[in-house]
């Protein structure tokens, strides 16, 4: 996983609530055999029409959002299905960070298993973001290790995240990496095993 | 200081697997348990593999993995190879597993190999799975090799990859339930019906939170088959896992397998499968006793395994249940299913009969379905006209088995169409698929809505009840076919 401290990025303004995973990416994109080169399938209704031309009212259709690394979106983000697509996808099109007021329970959880950092912001503060995002210069910075946000006007939010997720995060430790912090156990355990239970090292 | 109790057969095998322990303040009690043994197969390792090349990482034991192609797979033709393979996301999926095993150095039985099959067949009968072992696969009814005595579960894609980088899962323990089944049962009931009347006791949710360990003397009387059977089917019951201890019918069924240890190192295993069994002391959280006399031949009659009744019985009426939820789904079952409240289901006629998948597709369950086919051979008796009646074996080997012992041969000349190991009608994921409507007497373990096709509707029962309801042409007592 990659680790998540410090961006500074565009901002991308969603103003929607309740964006479903089948919206972030529809089903018929499931059936690959990789994570990667999902980009092409996110939000594909709202980027696409039906006969797969790109909408050009599409926030990130629009040239000046087009390298966007953050996004800025309405309550209740990535409700529906469990799918870890939705964040693959995400990621994919090289966002790394979707500020929201509230995020549901599972897209939250697969977001901390990649890498993907969802920032959860007051009210007032998304709207204030939504609207700057809006204008003219569309830089944000994003600081995990301080926990903040910096507006395009440079206005500074404080966003609260559970300490050990923060921890995985800017480490960039999956549950792998985090396993493979204690690989020297687990070499050990390999090695005693390997005296106790021969047989099973040459099977 | 009070003596420790004794434990169980599953605390011996995670106590043995521990690596290391977190959350030493008490948060959380995740351990990191290495894993003995991790099988794959093409549909849930593909995002697990690109998830390693993203990160750079290397499968860590290509030695302690076997990969087989299994749920995709046609049932005919599979000597034309994968490029043959008709349905195009099927085939990408059994070429980036071959090319992904071929890369790690994971040693892999290609479809039309002689050793392929049902991944949960497949391991067993190797030799793989040994007692002791923990093993993991990406596929939920890995809980059959917990016959062997084996702490063996089914893990998602985002732990198949786990497991491939670091040969160990992070896990918290479950806690400890006992099924102890006595007595005998009578003539034409197994082990499947054992299974089923379990889920029956316990409800599909029954064994949520648990490790199971089956225990008694109808239980140490089956064989490995009939073992495997029933942990199978353990999942069904909500628990992670079943077990049974090792004994001696445990290691004369691995004695001689290709990957089961020779000479010294044969002793050397023995001395140490022996050790794990539950001490006379260890405490139980849940306890469960069932006499086997008291089994008759189980059938399904709605879409939850655990909506069993006997062959003899009625289908219940959905006002028998008090809680509003169950009869509300009782009736979406019934209207599911097509059948009436308080019809006898043994008068359920059938239009498919599906014996195989990984629950019963091995050499013993084909024997004992032939056995019925050859009954009603001599009586001058066939599959009833219009019912398509599909024998499919567990692996490759199971297949040579049985045509060494002529059992293809009674099949065929009873009617039933002999087929290609897979898990082929199990899933529908491959050609083989109940059209919608379609009623299907199945050896399987899952009769969820469309599980077997698109608004298929599945029966689940004994290898003996579905050779005897290929026969009548409809749901049938056994009993009467003996
Ligand atoms: S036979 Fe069915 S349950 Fe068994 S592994 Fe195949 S798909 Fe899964």
């Amino acid at each position: 996983m990659q680790p998540f401290t410090r961006l500074d990025a565009q901002i991308a303004p969603l103003p929607l609530a309740n964006i479903d995973t089948d919206q972030i990416i529809p089903k018929q994109f499931l059936k690959t055999v990789e994570r990667e080169g999902l980009a092409k399938g996110l939000f594909y209704d709202l980027r696409f029409d039906g006969e797969g031309r790109e909408r050009p009212e599409f926030v990130l259709n629009r040239p000046e959002y087009k390298g966007a690394g953050v996004l800025v979106a309405g309550d209740n983000f990535g409700c529906g299905s469990s799918r870890e697509h939705a964040p693959w996808a995400l990621m994919d099109f090289g966002i790394r960070c979707v500020i929201s007021t509230s995020f549901a329970d599972i897209f939250n959880n697969n977001c901390f298993q990649n890498g993907l950092l969802p920032v959860v912001l007051k009210p007032d503060e998304v709207r204030q973001l939504m609207e700057e995002a809006k204008g003219g210069n569309h830089l944000v910075t994003v600081d995990l290790e301080s926990q903040t946000v910096v507006s395009p006007s440079g206005a500074k939010f404080h966003f609260e995240i559970d300490p050990r997720r923060k921890a995985k995060m800017l480490n960039g430790l999956d549950a792998i990496g985090e396993t493979l912090q204690a690989a020297d156990a687990i070499d050990v355990y390999e090695m005693k095993r390997a005296l106790a239970q021969p047989w099973l090292e040459d099977a | 200081m009070r003596p420790m109790p004794g434990k169980t057969l599953y605390d011996k095998i995670w106590d043995a697997h521990v690596v290391a322990q977190d959350g030493q303040d008490g948060q959380d009690g995740e351990a990191i348990l290495y894993i003995d043994l991790h099988l794959i197969h093409e549909v849930t390792s593909p995002q697990a593999f690109a998830g390693l090349r993203a990160n750079h990482r290397k499968v860590r034991r290509p030695d302690r993995t076997l990969a087989v192609a299994d749920h995709n797979i046609p049932t005919e033709g599979q000597g034309l190879g994968v490029g043959a393979v008709a349905d195009e996301e099927a085939r990408t999926q059994l070429q980036m597993l071959e090319a992904n095993v071929a890369d790690a150095g994971i040693k892999f039985f290609p479809m039309g190999d002689v050793r392929n099959g049902i991944v949960h067949v497949v391991g067993p009968e190797q030799g793989r799975t040994q007692p002791g072992m923990t093993i993991v696969c990406g596929d939920s009814h890995t809980s059959t090799h917990g016959a062997f005595g084996a702490l063996a579960h089914g893990i998602g894609t985002s732990e198949v990859e786990h497991v491939l980088a670091t040969q160990t899962l992070r896990q918290t323990k479950s806690r400890n339930m006992r099924v102890t089944i006595d007595g005998a049962p009578a003539p034409g009931v197994g082990a499947k019906d054992f299974a089923l009347a379990v889920i029956g006791a316990i409800g599909t949710a029954g064994g949520t939170g648990y490790v199971i360990e089956y225990a008694g003397e109808a239980v140490r009387a089956l064989s490995m088959e009939g073992r495997m059977t029933l942990c199978n089917l353990t999942i069904e019951g909500g628990a992670r896992a079943g077990l049974v201890a090792p004994d001696e019918t445990t290691y004369e069924y691995l004695k001689g397998r290709p990957a089961a240890p020779k000479g010294g190192a044969w002793e050397m295993a023995l001395a140490y499968w022996k050790s794990f069994f539950s001490d006379p002391d260890a405490v139980f959280d849940r306890e469960i006793r069932i006499d086997a006399a008291d089994i008759a031949p189980l059938v399904t009659w709605g879409t939850s395994p655990e909506d069993v009744i006997p062959v003899t019985a009625g289908v219940p009426s959905p006002e028998a249940y008090e809680n509003p939820d169950k009869r509300a789904s009782a009736e979406r079952s019934l209207d599911y299913m097509g059948l009436e409240a308080g019809q006898p289901i043994a008068s359920a006629k059938i239009d498919v009969v599906f014996i195989g998948s990984c629950t019963n597709s091995r050499i013993e369950d084909l024997r004992v379905a032939a056995k019925i086919a050859a009954k009603a051979l001599e009586a001058g008796r066939k599959v009833a006209p219009g019912v398509r009646a599909m024998v499919v074996p567990g692996s490759g080997l199971v297949k040579a088995q049985a045509e060494a012992e002529g059992l293809d041969e009674v099949f065929r000349a009873a009617g039933f169409d002999w087929r290609e190991p897979g898990c082929s009608m199990c899933l529908a994921m491959n050609p083989d698929k109940l059209n919608p409507g379609e009623r299907c007497a199945s050896t399987s373990n899952r009769n969820f809505e469309g599980r077997q096709g698109r608004a298929g509707r599945t029966h689940l029962m004994s290898p003996a009840m579905a050779a005897a309801a290929a026969i009548a042409g409809r749901i049938a007592d056994v009993r009467d076919f003996l």
